[in-house]
């Protein structure tokens, strides 16, 4: 037997000097840059839930929106709910799908032509566009022609989502390995179909993630529909999203957290928390249908 | 099948002045009389799947690989061998078209496809590539269950007979060797097996579809000698029914798999500076390995090069 030969004083721990300095400020600065996002984050969580979670009630979810004079006890915010949730579905039907199409048309079909360029550089503009002026551009195209509607706040929601659904998809669909690609041809498959069955499925996970950030991200706009619904001047339930004012949300939190009654600012901070839940909500419903759909990726 | 006119049958035409290239034409005179005498005599042998004849694929400008003129014959597991960039992958993409997929890929020459123009006007490389079918270095099983994977061939063919779908599934999965090892797992992910099990699994995608011939392109290089072991035993057992090409690196799996060995080499244009891929010296297995006829051959063979 070989005898373990020892005694060679092996020093294998972690060298000293520069190296090693400079290892532990990196990690210091890591883990206070990570403290320092999280901060801010927790603060507003914790302030709209400590603030809003008081006047949460069914009859507070369920219930008119009153004249703001009235105290926090009276009234609720429904009309606002019904509204985020028509506009912003309306928009989601009407940006994912077309973004997603864009983005499989960006990275499978044309992209690398002058068409496929054109698109994704006018697409990366658009992600930069203010979203006031996206409301104004509704608001001159549609607006002054068919009036206000919760269809019109739809429109220019959609219009803002567009650019990121098409980047986050594009971005997506260019880590699925070509080998799956080559995999899928090699027995014969169309150009469609590796794009439907195979493209699409590995990277599903992803997609629906950005289609969220959008969609969480269109949710929480107000000025784009300062234009476009006349949240500021109704109050009142519009069930028909397709023509008169209506109201959302964020004009609700805007217009309320500006109020200098009580009763109006509880009610903004309980509708805030609404926001956020509904948000949180959204969230974890996309990620167990997509756990399901990407069951199959380990 | 004799083809008397010489006719450039690329799908895409390209002009002349695109395609000259500083790489002079590779053959010495002897060797060009050499490998037409051995062509001469092995043409009348056996079925012809493949006729290649004076073919040179590019990349956009580069020559990937120069006049290469071969057969391939039925039911015979044919092995390219050579240095890496010598162009067999690229031979090899070239004979399903999958080089089709590649941006500014190109094809020039006369590939046939038992007797058909392989890259003629109406062929269309979905129908090619229903017949030949291709397994790749890389494993690549999709994200689904181990059942629609191999499933997926049949089922973008129109194949939705839930029973004859478990029919073919068992029975490629079993030409595969790995029925036995998967029998109790069918719907879980493909992703989930071992490297070698996943190659199989490939290997029975691919031969699901019933194809004609399976192309290879260096199944083994991430497997270990075991999981190669099966595989080999697996071509073995398959080229019955098959005709398979391979591309190897591995000059023993060539000698021990093969009946046909290709040895393809890179030309070096010393003045330009480019290189091209050729094929040097194409005969039976034992033949090219025991009495190479060209020195390139016979120096990569016994290991003094590459």
């Amino acid at each position: 037997m070989a005898a373990v030969t020892g005694q060679q004083n092996v020093d294998l721990r972690e060298p000293k000097g520069w190296r090693r300095t400079s290892n532990r400020i990196v990690t210091v600065l890591m883990v206070l840059a990570f403290v320092l996002v999280i901060i801010p984050l927790g603060f507003v969580l914790v302030t709209v839930v400590a603030k809003g979670i008081s006047i949460i009630s069914v009859t507070f979810l369920t219930s008119q929106i009153p004249p703001n004079v009235a105290p926090a006890d009276v009234g609720g915010i429904w009309p606002a709910i019904l509204g985020t949730l028509e506009i912003v579905g309306l928009a989601t039907l009407m940006a994912v799908p077309l973004g997603i199409l864009g983005a499989i048309y960006l990275n499978e079909y044309g992209g690398r032509g002058p068409l496929g360029v054109l698109i994704g550089f006018m697409s990366d503009v658009m992600t930069g566009v203010p979203s006031i002026i996206m409301g104004l551009f509704i608001f001159s195209i549609w607006v002054l022609h068919f009036g206000y509607s919760g269809f019109a706040g739809a429109l220019a929601l959609g219009c803002l989502m567009l650019p990121i659904v098409i980047r986050s998809t594009y971005e997506m669909l260019r880590l699925v390995p070509n080998s799956l690609r080559e995999g899928s041809y090699a027995l014969g498959a169309t150009k469609a179909r590796v794009t439907l069955t195979v493209v699409l499925p590995a990277a599903i996970g992803g997609i629906v993630s950005g289609a969220l950030l959008a969609v969480a991200r269109a949710a929480g706009e107000t000025a784009p529909l300062i234009f476009t619904i006349l949240g500021g001047l109704t109050l009142a339930t519009n069930p028909n999203v397709f023509s008169g004012a209506t109201t959302a949300l964020p004009l609700l939190i805007f217009s309320n957290a500006s109020s200098p009654y009580v009763g109006a600012q509880a009610r903004g901070w309980g509708a805030a928390l609404t926001l956020i839940v509904i948000c949180f909500v959204l969230m974890i419903a996309a990620r167990l249908v997509t756990a399901r759909f990407a069951r199959y990726s380990r | 099948m004799e083809q008397s006119e010489q006719e450039s049958v690329t799908g895409r035409q390209v002009p002349e002045s695109a395609t000259r290239q500083d790489v002079p034409l590779p053959e010495p005179a002897a060797l060009q009389a050499r490998e037409a005498a051995a062509q001469q005599e092995a043409w009348g042998s056996g079925e012809h799947v493949f006729d290649v004849k004076n073919t040179s694929v590019y990349y956009g400008s580069f020559r990937a690989v120069t006049d290469v003129s071969l057969a391939i014959y039925e039911h015979e597991i044919t092995a390219f061998i050579g240095p890496s960039g010598c162009g067999k992958t690229t031979v090899l993409r070239s004979l399903n078209r999958m080089n089709d997929l590649v941006v500014g890929a190109r094809v020039e020459g006369d590939v046939r496809y038992r007797g058909a123009p392989l890259y003629g006007k109406d062929v269309s490389p979905i129908a090619v590539r229903r017949r030949i079918g291709m397994v790749f270095q890389k494993p690549n099983p999709f994200p689904k269950s181990i059942y629609d994977n191999i499933a997926y061939g049949p089922r973008i063919n129109g194949q939705h007979n839930k029973k004859k779908l478990d029919e073919i599934v068992e029975r490629s999965l079993r030409q595969a060797a790995l029925w036995d090892e998967v029998k109790d797992r069918l719907n879980k992910s493909g992703l989930g097996l071992s490297g070698g099990q996943a190659q199989r699994l490939c290997i029975a995608r691919t031969l699901a579809v019933e194809p004609d011939v399976v192309l290879m392109d260096e199944p083994c290089s991430a497997l270990d000698p075991i999981a190669t072991g099966a595989i080999e035993d697996l071509m073995q057992e398959i080229k019955s029914k098959y005709t398979i090409v391979i591309v190897t690196h591995n000059m023993q799996q060539a000698t021990r798999v093969s009946d046909r060995t290709a040895f393809y080499s890179v030309l070096v244009n010393p003045t330009s500076d480019t290189r091209t891929g050729v094929l040097v010296e194409y005969a039976p297995t034992a033949q090219l390995f025991e009495d190479p006829q060209d020195d390139r051959t016979k120096a990569y063979v016994t290991g003094r090069m590459g």
